[in-house]
Order: structure tokens, then sequence, then C-alpha cells
């Protein structure tokens, strides 16, 4: 068990390895002068050269490459020109904000789509089941950015539901002290529910924007697995032993047709992490996609470069989580 | 009289490309303690005979006609609810390909273990004990450690154990084999037929035993059942049969059967293949295209209701 | 070729939503080719006096925040957004074909040099690394092409190496060695074209992804910039007015661009269909 766990753990070293250097590459390697970038827009010429050496930008590449990954080992993302802070300490103040939000979202999403693609598979050719592959199209067709605006304006807009799309929570609040940074956990830590259903509302639209496009692959994941098993063998030896109906459904057929799916919330990922920049934009949420697009607004390349690297960083560590957790699941994996 | 009886079954499937008529005029019937052998060649409806005994055919299957009685119960009319207490439990089956037959990603004493919660009443505590005595009856050695085993480190043969230790676990009267050493060495073919055979007898347990290998039937089996393109030909009991087969299929069968002292080029083989059956014109008798022995009724003339199902048996 | 158009009439028919999205699909390309001369505006041409009119008989699609045809910005639009997906795709198809059929014919180093590349392009959250892209190089519409390209890499590589690899070792293969040809011309000639049909359904889906790729781009500001008229913007230039009831700026962009993705989506699975019914999900 252990070795299989490390061995995932090797795995990964590469992909860290990886992109590492292509973020390096993406800040050295520019057409144009690198130092300008950094120096930013409405840098002097002096300005320019002072960067250029204290960034170690005129050294040859190689040795470029050392003092990024040594800086790095430090935890040093360099300093945000708008701000003048430097780049780690405001990560890792937004980063809680755009973590909340995507495990909302993606619990939405499984919450809804598994459930939906298990009943789509045992109903084949009703409604349901058409209705969940028209879903599934309709679904990776959607903008995020776009569905994003449409709830705010049906349900904030016209329906007056929700409430103003404007932050985590509502101004007549003050947050939850710090414990793990998501609100809603913070706040059920301070035993203040008034707070943790002011923070949960706020959630609820960004949340289901988010969850909305990654809920067509993942239906139509649990869909297909999930018929294929039904068919298969040992369900039938399932049902010839008398087995109750429940029990062949959810101990037997969905506890393997969930493997496949697991192996799904990779790509899931991809696409939560990606359009979570999107989603921050239109509900103006204070993590680290709202902190990026400002920083681009201003030319502000540090916090770019930082954004990229923490964003594949977290990516690389997730994919990790799934597959050792894969490896817990499946009894199978580890003999080769 | 009879555990198992079925009656004028007809049987059909719905596909894309048109109504398979899997079976037609089905009749057969078992007593208590009787081994009795279906065979015939892949495509005849040997195993769609089984699961509509079992009733778990694919949705697609509509019963046409018959009926199918089992100790006086009637298993076309019962609820869904009264069929998940027999099976299992009165009527068991075993399947062909036993690894993937089981839950590849369950401990096998849980397996075992959900057959005997879900039919018995035995308590929580005696579970695991019970599950292994299985496991031991089966012939499984070292059953207490391979109760935590998963189906992928178990051989084919060991597998198959399994499969019979999960369907003997509550007693059945009547067992359904599918082909149950297909694919398995003849080594352990031969170890999980007497397996098979032994624990019927200790338990006077019927026994219905399907395969395409006629001398595997006549070793293990009180009668025979030769069935072809979805219906029963013959029924006979084994040593009448290889004395004196009377459909001419049977001793096409008979002949096609390899004897050690044969050689390849020496191989008798039925010509032909199986008729189409999704044709709605198909002939009375379902062997007329292959049959030397043909003749103009044998299209249009309804077979007799005999255990020999020809109008010019041999 | 014959059995080939029988099939593809067969499943046109026989899906209607098939049918219904080859349909939507030519209208697109209809717009993108002709849409500057189909646009009754000047889709740049700014009317003060005019701004954020909702939809009435003079301006279909209402006007937005300068005055301007959003009706004609759309059709206009539809060449930009397509003109990058479809460069990126084919940018992307071209290379990352070529990329995996290596890697799949000729295995060893190449494969496994190949596989590294595949593999840390998705090490990194895809949009995540098409913004640091664009970003590197530059705010322009070609550089949008080339980071769309860049993500979309890895999906070809992996189709074609699995495609080149089934093909390998088949026997019209070994024929075409034994003639005497060489590797690299049995690749090209004999296998490539044999794994085409897979890749056809590749392609569209990806096409679909190209285009809200780009508009997601430029609705955070990279890429495509004022006053260019494209889908993504306009919905973050009318972001700002739908919160307070201007709802037609930003909807009908959008509900164009979700169409177009959608018929892409819609075409990749009917043509899933021609090629593998076994394959329908």
């Amino acid at each position: 068990m252990i070795r299989m766990v490390l061995k995932r753990l090797l795995g990964a070293i590469p992909n860290i390895l990886g992109v590492i250097i292509v973020t390096f590459l993406l800040t050295r390697a520019l057409p144009g002068d690198p130092a300008a970038y950094f120096a930013g827009p409405a840098a002097t010429k002096e300005a320019i050269e002072q960067v250029r050496a204290s960034l170690g930008l005129n050294k040859p590449l190689a040795h470029q490459f050392l003092l990024y990954v040594r800086d790095l080992a430090k935890g040093d993302l360099g300093n945000s020109l708008s701000t003048g802070q430097p780049v780690a300490t405001e990560i890792r103040q937004r980063l809680p904000a755009s973590i909340e939000l995507t495990l909302c979202g993606l619990l939405l999403a499984v919450a809804v789509a598994v459930p939906l693609g298990v009943l789509a598979a045992t109903r084949p050719g009703s409604w349901v089941d058409h209705l969940c592959r028209l879903l599934a199209t309709a679904g990776v067709s959607l903008p995020t950015f776009f569905t994003g605006l449409l709830l705010a304006y049906v349900f904030y807009f016209l329906l007056g539901i929700a409430p103003s799309p404007l932050g985590r929570i509502d101004v007549s609040f003050s947050p939850p002290p710090t414990v793990t940074g998501l609100f809603l956990v913070d706040s059920l830590i301070a035993r203040d529910g008034e707070l943790f259903r002011a923070a949960a509302k706020q959630l609820v639209l960004p949340a289901t924007t988010l969850g909305l496009f990654v809920m067509a692959p993942l239906m139509r994941m649990t869909r297909a697995s999930m018929l294929g098993v039904l068919s298969s063998e040992f369900i039938r030896t399932a049902r010839a032993s008398g087995l109750p109906r429940s029990k062949v459904l959810y101990a037997y057929a969905f506890r393997n047709a969930l493997l496949p799916v697991v192996t799904t919330l990779g790509m899931v990922f991809s696409f939560l992490l990606g359009s979570n920049v999107l989603v921050e934009k239109v509900f103006a949420w204070p993590g680290i996609g709202s902190y990026v697009i400002e920083a681009l607004v201003s030319s502000d390349y540090a916090p770019v470069q930082g954004f990229v690297l923490t964003m594949a960083l977290l990516y690389v560590a997730l994919n990790l989580a799934i597959d050792v957790m894969y490896g817990f699941i499946d009894p199978r994996v580890g003999i080769e | 009289m009879n555990l198992l009886e079925v009656r004028d079954l007809s049987l059909e499937f719905k596909t894309r490309s048109g109504t398979v008529h899997a079976l037609q005029d089905i009749n057969m019937e078992i007593g208590k303690g009787e081994t009795v052998g279906i065979v015939g060649e892949s495509g005849s409806g040997k195993s769609v005979l089984s699961f509509a005994i079992l009733r778990i055919l694919d949705a697609a299957a509509r019963i046409r006609s018959g009926s199918i009685q089992f100790a006086g119960m009637d298993m076309l009319g019962a609820s869904e609810r009264s069929l998940e207490e027999v099976r299992g439990r009165e009527i068991s089956m075993i399947f062909q390909n036993p690894r993937t037959a089981l839950n590849p990603i369950r401990r096998i004493g849980r397996q075992i273990e959900d057959v005997l919660a879900t039919h018995t009443s035995t308590l929580r505590e005696d579970m695991k004990k019970k599950a292994i005595e299985a496991l031991a009856r089966v012939r499984i050695p070292d059953p207490e450690r391979r109760y935590d085993a998963y189906p992928f480190e178990l051989s084919g043969g060991q597998c198959q154990r399994v499969m019979i230790a999960l369907a003997l676990a509550c007693n059945p009267q009547l067992l359904i084999a599918d082909e149950p050493t297909t694919g398995l060495d003849v080594t352990t073919q031969a170890a999980i037929l007497s397996l098979i055979s032994e624990l019927a007898k200790e338990r006077k347990m019927a026994t219905i035993l399907i395969t395409h290998d006629l001398a595997l039937a006549s070793e293990y089996c009180d009668r025979i059942v030769v069935m072809h393109a979805g219906h029963v030909v013959e029924t006979a009991p084994v040593a009448e049969i290889f004395r004196r087969p009377r459909h001419p299929y049977t001793a096409r069968l008979i002949a096609s059967t390899p004897a050690p002292e044969q050689s390849i080029a020496t191989l008798a083989s039925i010509p032909g293949s199986l008729p189409d059956l999704r044709r709605d014109d198909l002939p009375s008798c379902r062997f007329h295209a292959r049959c030397e022995r043909a003749q103009e009724d044998c299209i249009s003339k309804p077979l007799p209701n005999a255990a020999v199902r020809c109008l010019h048996p041999l | 070729m014959n059995a080939t158009l029988r099939h593809v009439k067969y499943v046109a028919t026989e899906n209607l939503v098939t049918l219904g999205a080859f349909i939507l699909f030519s209208g697109f390309v209809l717009l993108a080719l002709f849409g500057p001369w189909i646009a009754p505006y000047d889709p740049l041409a700014s009317d003060t006096l005019a701004a954020l009119k909702p939809p009435s008989a003079a301006h279909w699609f209402g006007t937005d925040s300068l005055g301007r045809d959003i009706l004609s910005r759309i059709v206009v639009a539809a060449r930009l957004d397509f003109g990058i997906a479809v460069s990126a795709v084919a940018a992307s198809f071209a290379a990352g074909s070529a990329l995996g059929a290596i890697a799949g014919f000729f295995g060893g180093w190449a494969d496994r040099i190949i596989g590294r590349i595949a593999d840390t392009i998705m090490a990194f959250p895809l949009f995540v690394l098409a913004m640091g892209i664009v970003a590197a190089l530059g705010n322009t519409v070609a550089n949008i092409v080339i980071a769309t390209a860049i993500i979309n890499l890895p999906f070809y590589i992996r189709v074609a190496r699995a495609e080149v690899n089934v093909r390998r070792n088949a026997g019209y293969v070994e024929a075409a060695r034994l003639a005497g040809n060489s590797d690299l011309r049995v690749l090209a000639l004999h296998v490539f074209p044999n794994t085409l049909p897979p890749m056809m359904v590749q392609i569209s889906l990806n096409m679909g992804w190209a285009i809200l790729n780009a508009a997601g781009l430029s609705f955070i500001g990279l890429g495509v910039r004022a006053p260019q008229a494209e889908w993504g913007i306009m919905v973050a230039e009318g972001a700002t007015y739908i919160i307070s009831g201007e709802w037609w700026v930003a909807l009908f962009p959008g509900a164009v661009l979700m169409l177009a993705v959608f018929t892409f989506n819609l075409l990749g699975d009917g043509l899933r269909d021609i090629m593998d019914p076994r394959m329908r999900t």
C-alpha cells in the first residue's frame, strides 16, 4: 500500500519538473525584453536596468534557472508592481477563496451529475435518459462566463432571489476569524450560523456556474460506466443469487462504475481550475483568479507567473491525490 | 412429481434487425436429485433456456407461451420479490468464465456472505465462519486466508469453486451449471465436475449441466436433452442415447465427438450452420436444411410431442 | 463510396438532431464567409445617441454602450472566432498528429520524448496554460491561436499515436515495406490516411472547445482588443450592464457563442455515430 503511494509520488516528480521548467521558460524566453516586462509599462530605462540586475536577467539561461529554482524553494515569487507586496503573500491570502469556490463547484457537480447518470443508466431509453444525454451535450457547450452572467441576471436581477453578485459575503457582515480561510468552515468553527448562511448564499450562484460545465462530462461518464457495468457478467451472477435489487445496484454495480468516474476527475479539475478565473471575474470573487486579472490589466507580470505556477502545482497535487485514491478503491492496482 | 417442469415454452427477442425466435415449444422436466445434461451447439438456446427458468433474461426477451413450474410455483407469473427469494436459495446457477462472473473488487468471503445475508438468518458473528465453511466444502485450500482474497488473486479453477460455494451456500434444490468448465484445462474440468457431482449426490440436489460437449455430459448425467436451434430434439437416458440415437442430429453429434484414437482427418462435422432465427418462415423442423434424411413434410408438418421430435427418426 | 454515402444519409435522417447540426454548421460557415457583406450596419460605427437601446425593428439585437449595432457585430465576429478556431485546430492537428504518428510508429526514444511533451502540457490546467502563453507572448489574436493550438496538442498526439500503433503491424503496412518503401513513406502514405476518420470526430469537438477558449481569453482581456468584434469580448462588454437590466448587450453574443459551440459538439457526436455506432454515448 505504502509502496503504491510512493510510486505515485515518484511519478509526479517529472510533472512538477516540467511545470517549473515551462513557467521558467514562459517568463524568461519571452519575445522582447523580459526586464521590461517585469519593470512594467511605466518604467524608466534605469528602472529596467535595475530590474535586470536584481532578477539576474543578464546571466546565462541555465544560471537563471538555478536562481529561479532557489527562489521558488524559498517561497519567493517576486513582487507585484501595483501593490508592492510579495506575490507569494498575496497568493496565499487569496487562495482559500478560490479553493472554497472550486470545492463547492465540484461537490455540487458531483451531487447532481452522478445520481442523474445512475438514473439514466438504470432507465435506458426513458425520458430521463434522453434528457441526460441532451444536458450532457449542451453542458459542454456552455461558456462558463456567459452562464454566470445569465444566472446572475435571472436570479438576482429578475427574480431577486439571489444576493448581489459581488464578493464572498454581504457588506453588513464581517468575515469569520481565519482558521482555514474557507468561510463556510470557519463560520462553523466559530459556531456562527447566521454568518454561515450569509457565506453560503453568496456561494450559490458562482459555485453553480462553475459546476454546470463539469456536470456534463461527469454525468456522461457515470452513465456510460454504469451501463457497461450493469451488463457485465458479475451482475448477472448477483441477480442469479437473488441479491436484492438495491444491493446489486449499489454495492455491486455502482462501486464498480465509480472507478472510471474517479479517473475523469482529473479532467474535471483541469476545467474547474481554468474556469475559476472566469467565474471570479463575473462574480467579483476575491480569489487568485481576480488577482491575476487585475495584474493582467496593469501589465504586472510577476503575479501572472506566480498564478500559473501555483495553479499548475495545485493541479499536480490534485492529480496525485486522485491517483492515490484510485489505488485505494481498486484492489487490482499494483499488479503489473 | 417433478421438481421442475417446462411446458411448451416459446420465447423470442426483439432486436433492431428483427425478432429472434430463440425458443419454441420447449418441453423439459427434471426430478428431485436427477442430473440432466442439456447439450447443443452454441446458439442452440441452452443458456437462454436456463436464464428463462431463473427469469434473469435480458429486457428484450418476450415469453410468447408456455409455463415453467418449479416445486409447484409458477415461475412465469411470479412477482420479482418471490423470484428473488427463489434465486440463490432454491435454484442456483453457476456460469462460464468464473473470474468475470465474480465481482472483481469485492473479497470473495464478502461475496459469499452477501448471499448468506440475503437468504438465511445467520447472525453477523457467524457470517465469517459460515463463509469459510462454504469455501472448505468446495475444497479450496487454506480457506481462512482465501476468505480475504480477490478474484484476480485466484486461478480459474479456484474461482469456479468459489462460484460453486456461492451457489450452494443456501442448499438449493436445483443447480444449473451453464458451461462451468469451458475455458478451464482438462484436469481442472474433471475436478470441478466431480466436485459438483459429489455435492449433488450428498445433498440430493438436482443438477442441470449445460454443455456443448456430449462426451462430458455422458459422463456426469443421468439423462440428456439435445437441443438444436431453439428446439428440444431428443430426450433420453444416457445409455440409450449413445446406444441408439433416434434423432439425426443426435447421431451426427455423437459421430462428430472425437474419440481418442481418431485423427483430425477423420473428424466428422455437421454440414451447414444454424438457421437464421429471425426469419418468419422457419420450417417446422429447424434441422431440415442440414439433415440428409429430410423430406417434404419436414418443412410444414408439426413435429410430434414425444421424446424424439422428428417425423422420420432413425 | 456509395455505401458510405448511404450510411451518411441513414445517420442524417435517422437522427434529426445530427441533421439539424449539419444545417446550423453550414449556416455558421456562410456567416463566417460572407459576414461583412450581410451585416446591416458597420460593426465599428458608434452612435452615442443610440447607445444601449433595446432590440427594435431598426436594431434587431439592440445597441451597445457606444451605440454600435449588436447584430452586425455578432455577424462579423463569426468570421474572427471561426478564423481563430480553424487556424488553431488546423495547426494543432497538423503538429499533433505528426508527432503522435511518429511516436506510435517508431516507438522508442521518439515515443518517450513526445510523450513527455504531451504530459508536460497536460500537467497544467489547460486554460491557465493558455493564459500564461498569451501573457508571455503578447496580447494579439495570433498569440491566441498559438496558445490554443499548443493546449490542444496532447489530444491529437494521443489519438494519432493510438491509431497508428494499432495499424502499425497490419498486413498492408508489411506489404508496403516489402515493396521497398521507406518507413517514413509507409507512415505518411499508408498508415496515416487510415487514421483520419476517427480524428475527424476529435477535430469537430476541438473546434467547439477552441471557440470557447478564445472567447474565454478575450473575456478576461487577453488577445482580442476593443474595438474589434468578437463574441467573448462582447459578452465582457455587456457584463457590466446585465445587472442593471440591459440584458441584450451580453445575451445575444453569448447565445450565439453557445449555439456555435453546441453545433460543433452535435456535429462531433453525429460524426462519431457515422464512424462507429458502437461508440455512441
